[in-house]
This record gives structure tokens, sequence and C-alpha cells, in this order.
């Protein structure tokens, strides 16, 4: 036993030797070669993989951050409101690990455009279904920065009356779904719409030139501005301030029907939740953190994706393995000659395996190394500073440290084994064969 | 004393139809210490002998004796393990590792057997010395002149002391100044008492052989031993 380690531990010597030396004073641009590979394998690995998940999680990142908060508060599936709103948002205003938040009122509501130029009567109004948001604009601008997602006018203010932000589905310039509804044409900021709300009960209808009836729920504003997003919750809705919303809808009720938090620094999600649950809110609301807010089904899309990319990447690899085995099988072969000679003065088999395996593992260090600079040092951050535009979300890359970790295991262990295949298929030749080379 | 006893060697290549055979019942012994050259005609199985009695092919029938051992009956890691520390080897082309230098290639054997690196070095320093090339230590074989090449070889196969050292036709592609240098290396080392066995096409090389052994056609047609002056 102790002369088997022995003459393994002199194996290691010899073979890490060999390997030093074959890697420093063989051909460079076989190394380079060999390495690039490796790189791009792990990109592949990686990259394709993370792209894919990016894609989803590019638009929960855009959800929490535009729309749902770190911490989310709807309406239980029972109910029309949050039950205690006002007592909510007292707590949530003393709780420290809470930043901001902000909450929103919301009905639906029709949106009639282009009504002054109408003269057709017996024609179909230009108009659209929509969700009217009733907003505290200055808390809307903290938690989920509304006014960026502006591409026309400019942000609602907290003191005015009588404006409305547009979401720019509505839009038949902005809208991709014209197919499925008819769009508001040619709206710009500065342009009046009529906006009706149903299901309050109201009584009321003013406009700005102070007209009213009795009978209507119908209000005229000037668009401020419109916003798009890839968060369908924006560009699927109409932002009012919260008092203009409550003149529209006659809701005199002060129950919201969402409160997006933002939580403060060093908190975790889970955490700020179960605090609110804690304070027994999760019988007056569903409270959810930004995670749990998405639907499954885009979870298990994500999974997929994540799946899907690994086993493109892994065709990847399996292609890298058989490179790697030809490339060292090619140097193997050719550098016969001297293996064969090496075990002619009596160099064990394993040295020269070990040889081989070193240099593969030299390789497969170096060129995830080099990938692991270029995803960590280049693609993430300039994918993320500039998102890769997808139709339905801004792409990131996502490269988590762990799974990251895991496959360039799989890519270490894979590498091994195409280079010490070739090594013992040489060694184990006849020595004699090998050194005449027949 | 015989350190190499050879009886009955048979060693055939190919099978059926196109079987060859080379060594055909080769009956021979070599002492210690002696200097032996091979001769013969091209395909008369010099170096197939050679080959046989070293280690490096297994016979096809007969018994190989070297320093006691039926090499026969080892198997392949233990033949690598003998040739480590017995045999000692002068390849025609040198056959040196082209990315390790002089002193790398020298001391590679003595590493296999466990002697620690500064040892290592200071006997491949030695040897290399022993053969004029201590300033050649850290030159790349491509480095060196051919007798240059052949000599570090020579260190190679003589740092660990092995008890026999087979040459074959060392001097085949060398100069004869670069000739005349390795038998006169060789010639030293037999005179400190190594075991020396040659293969060898040139006569000339082996008027210091203690043995001459001419074979033909896979046998020994004849053994010459030189007669040692009288001390």
């Amino acid at each position: 036993m102790f002369r088997k380690f022995k003459k393994f531990q002199t194996s290691l010597v010899v073979g890490t030797l060999l390997a030093k030396r074959q890697i420093t004073r063989g051909n460079f641009w076989i190394n380079v070669l060999i390495i690039g590979i490796m790189t791009l394998t792990f990109l592949s690995l990686v990259v394709i993989s993370g792209i894919l998940v990016g894609l989803l999680e590019g638009s929960f990142q855009a959800n929490r951050e535009r729309y749902s908060g770190d911490v989310f508060i709807s309406t239980l599936a029972d109910e029309s409101s949050i039950q205690s709103t006002g007592m909510i948002q007292s707590t949530l205003e003393s709780l420290p690990i809470v930043q901001d938040f902000t909450v929103r009122y919301k009905s639906g509501a029709t949106i009639e455009a282009n009504y002054r130029e109408r003269r057709d009567f017996s024609a179909l109004p230009n108009s659209v279904g929509v969700n009217i948001v009733g907003i505290d604009p200055e808390r809307e601008e903290s938690v989920t920065g509304l006014s960026e997602s502006l591409v026309e006018g400019q942000m609602l203010e907290s003191d005015e009356s009588g404006y409305i932000l547009l979401g720019s589905t509505f839009i038949r310039r902005y809208s991709n779904f014209s197919d499925l509804f008819e769009p508001l044409d040619e709206v710009y900021p500065g342009d009046r719409v009529k906006v009706s709300v149903t299901g309050k009960g109201l009584t009321f209808s003013s406009d700005l030139s102070g007209d009213s009836t009795a009978s209507s729920n119908t209000q005229e504003f000037i668009v401020k501005g419109i916003v798009k997003s890839k968060v369908d919750e924006v560009s699927l809705a109409a932002f009012v301030t919260e008092s203009d919303y409550r003149r529209l809808t006659g809701d005199t009720s002060l129950n919201a029907q969402e409160i997006a938090i933002k939580k403060a620094d060093g908190y975790e999600d889970q955490y700020v939740k179960q605090v609110l649950v804690s304070y027994g809110f999760s019988n007056l609301a569903k409270i959810q953190t930004a995670a749990e807010a998405i639907p499954k089904f885009l979870d298990d899309i994500k999974q997929t994706f994540s799946i899907l990319g690994t086993a493109i990447g892994g065709i990847g690899l399996v292609v890298s393995a058989i490179t790697i085995f030809i490339v060292i099988y090619i140097n193997a072969l050719t550098r016969r000659k001297f293996i064969g000679i090496l075990k002619g003065i009596g160099i064990s088999g394993t040295a020269i395996e070990i040889a081989y395996v070193l240099q593969s593992v030299f390789y497969v260090l170096i060129g995830s190394l080099i990938g692991a600079l270029i995803v960590y040092g280049l693609l993430v951050p300039v994918i993320a500073a500039n998102p890769i535009d997808f139709p339905f979300s801004d792409g990131i890359l996502v490269a988590d440290p762990l799974p990251t970790f895991n496959r360039f295991l799989i890519l270490f262990f894979v590498t091994v084994i195409a280079g010490y295949l070739p090594a013992r298929l040489i060694v184990k030749k006849n020595t004699l064969d090998s050194i005449l080379q027949r | 004393m015989a350190i190499i006893s050879v009886k009955n060697l048979i060693k055939t290549y190919g099978n059926g139809e196109v079987e060859t055979k080379v060594l055909r019942g080769l009956n021979l012994e070599i002492n210690s210490g002696e200097f032996v050259a091979i001769m013969g005609k091209s395909g008369a199985g010099k170096s197939t002998l050679l080959y046989q009695i070293s280690l490096l092919d297994r016979p096809t029938d007969g018994q190989v004796i070297v320093d006691g051992v039926d090499i026969l009956a080892l198997d392949e890691d233990e033949r690598t393990d003998f040739r480590l520390k017995h045999l000692g080897y002068i390849f025609q082309d040198y056959a040196l590792v082209p990315e390790l230098n002089a002193i790398e290639n020298v001391i590679i054997p003595l590493l296999m057997e466990g002697i620690p690196e500064d040892e290592a070095k200071k006997r491949g320093m030695e040897s290399l010395k022993e053969l004029g090339l201590d300033g050649k230590a850290n030159n790349r074989p491509n480095q060196l002149s051919g007798g240059e090449q052949q000599r570090v070889s020579i260190a190679r196969a003589i740092v660990q002391n092995p008890q026999i050292l087979f040459a074959d036709e060392p001097t085949a592609n060398l100069d004869s100044m670069s000739s005349a240098a390795v038998i006169e290396s060789l010639k030293r080392l037999h005179e400190k008492g190594q075991t020396i066995v040659m293969v060898t096409h040139e006569e000339e090389y082996t008027v210091d052989c203690d043995k001459v052994i001419y074979l033909i056609d896979g046998q020994v047609a004849e053994e010459r031993i030189k007669q040692k002056p009288l001390k």
C-alpha cells in the first residue's frame, strides 16, 4: 500500500514536471487554441442559459422596480379592496424596514379620445377600456420611478388636477395590439380625453369646461404624458392623482386596491413580509414578496428556459469535449515516440497520464477563468446597463455564482476525462511500437 | 557470472501466413562487467535481440534471465519498474524529450525513483560533467549538436547506475568525431565496471569490447571473445 502511494507520489512529481514543460515550452498556438475553446465552451454554458433566464428575470426585475415594489399588498380574493388601508398605511409609515410605499386606487374605466372631431355619430366612438389608477405622484415616483417610463409629456404633480397619464398600449402609434382592440388615434400630451367610470355608483359628471350632468360618471382630462413600459400594469393603465380619482369615481372609501412597498436597505423581502404578517395584515390583504407576486406560469417558463439553456450549453459541452479529446489525442499521438521512450526508460504510465490530465486541468482552469472574467467583468455589467431589448422584457444576463460554479465543475470534469482518455490510449500501446512508431 | 542468460529465445512477428521468425532459438550469456557488441547484417535480428533482453519487447518463446529475474514472468508495470531500477538505454536517435532541457532529461529517471529534486540535480550534473556537458545543462535538445544529444542520452542512461547499459547503434546518426567521443564515453564506463550491450554495424567500434556476438538469421553464428591481456 505504502509502495503504491510512494509510486503515485513520484509519478505525480514527474507528471507535474512533464505537464509544466509541455505547457510552457510546447506550441504556444496550440495552448491558445485549447484555452480559446475552453473559454467559448464556458461562455456557451453560462451565457446562453443566462440570457434565456435573464429574458424573464429582466421582466421580473422590471415588475419589481416599476410596479410591485419589494413587497406587494393587494386585495384578498373575495374582497374588492384592502381592508383597513389607513391602519396599514400608518403602520408602514412607522416601520424602519420600509423606505417608502405607494398606495393605488384602481377601477375599470373607458377613455374616449378625438370626440371633439367626431362628426359621424353613427360610427363607434374612439374609445378603449382601461384600468384607471389613482396615485400620489410623489410616492409613486419614489417607489416605482413612474416618470422614467414617460415617453412623451411630463409627470403628474400632486397638487394639480384634471391631468392624466396614458399607457402607451392604448395609443395607436405605440400599440402592438391594434389587431386585438381599436386603440386611440393620434393622442398627444395636451389633448383632451373623456374618462368614464363604471361600477362605482356615481351620480355626477364634470369636465374642465364646467359642464356637468347628474346622470353621468364621465370627466374630461388633459393628457399630461404617455408612459411606456414592458410591465403591462404600467402600459395598460391610465394614471390620475388620488384626488382626481376620487372625484371621478365618487369613491369615498379610504381602502385602496394595491400598496407597493420599497424596503429599506439591508432587509430581505421575506423578512419585511413576515413583519407585516405578524401585525395580522394577512387577514386584511394579500401580502406577497416581489418574487411571490410573479404568476406561477412565468416562473415555470423561467425554469424551462434554464433547462433549455443548459441543454443547448450541453451540446456545446459535448462539442468541446470531442474537440479537447481530438486535440490532446493528436498531441499525444505526435508525441507517441517520446511517450514510448519515457516508458522505456522506466517512467510509469501513470506519470505520463498525470501529465496530460494536469495539462487539461490547466486548460480548463485558465479557459474558465477568462470566461468568468468576461461574464462578470464585462457581459453582466454591460448588459445590466444596456439590457437587451426583447419584445416583452428588457433582458439581462443572469449568472448567479452557484449555478455558474456547477457548470464550471461539469466542464472541468468533462475536460479532464477528455484529456485523460487519449493519454491512456497512447500509454497502453506497446512500448517498443511507440518508440519505433509502428 | 552471467548477468544475462538467454535460452532458446524465439521472436516471431506477424501471425499465420505472414509470420516472420526473427530470432530462432537463440542462446547466449553475458557476464557482469562485460562490454558486448552485437553485430550482423540488416535483418539478422540484432536490434530485436536487444529489445528482448532489455525488456522493451516480449519474446514469443524461450527464457531470458536478467540479473537473476525471469523477465517473462513480469507484468507490464513490473517490467517498467525493472527497466527503471536495473537498466539504462542509449537510443540510436538520442530520444531526448524536446521540452525538457539537458539536466531535466537526465534527472527524470531519478525523480521517478523518488529521489528529491535537489539531490537528483546534483547527481545529474555529475553525470553531465563526466560526459563534458556540464556547461550545457540548461540547453534544450534542439540547442545541442547530435553528439552532445547522444552524450546527454548516455548521461541519462547512467545517472541511476544501472546494472546493464543497452545501446542501440549509438553512433549511427553521428559524424566520426562525435562517434569516437560517444565510444570513448562507453569505454570509460566499461572501465569502471559497467556492463554494456551495444548493437552496432561498425567493426571499428568493437575493438574495446570483451565479446562480439555475430548474428545470422536470428541465431548466434559466432562469438568472438577478446583475450584479456595478462596483468
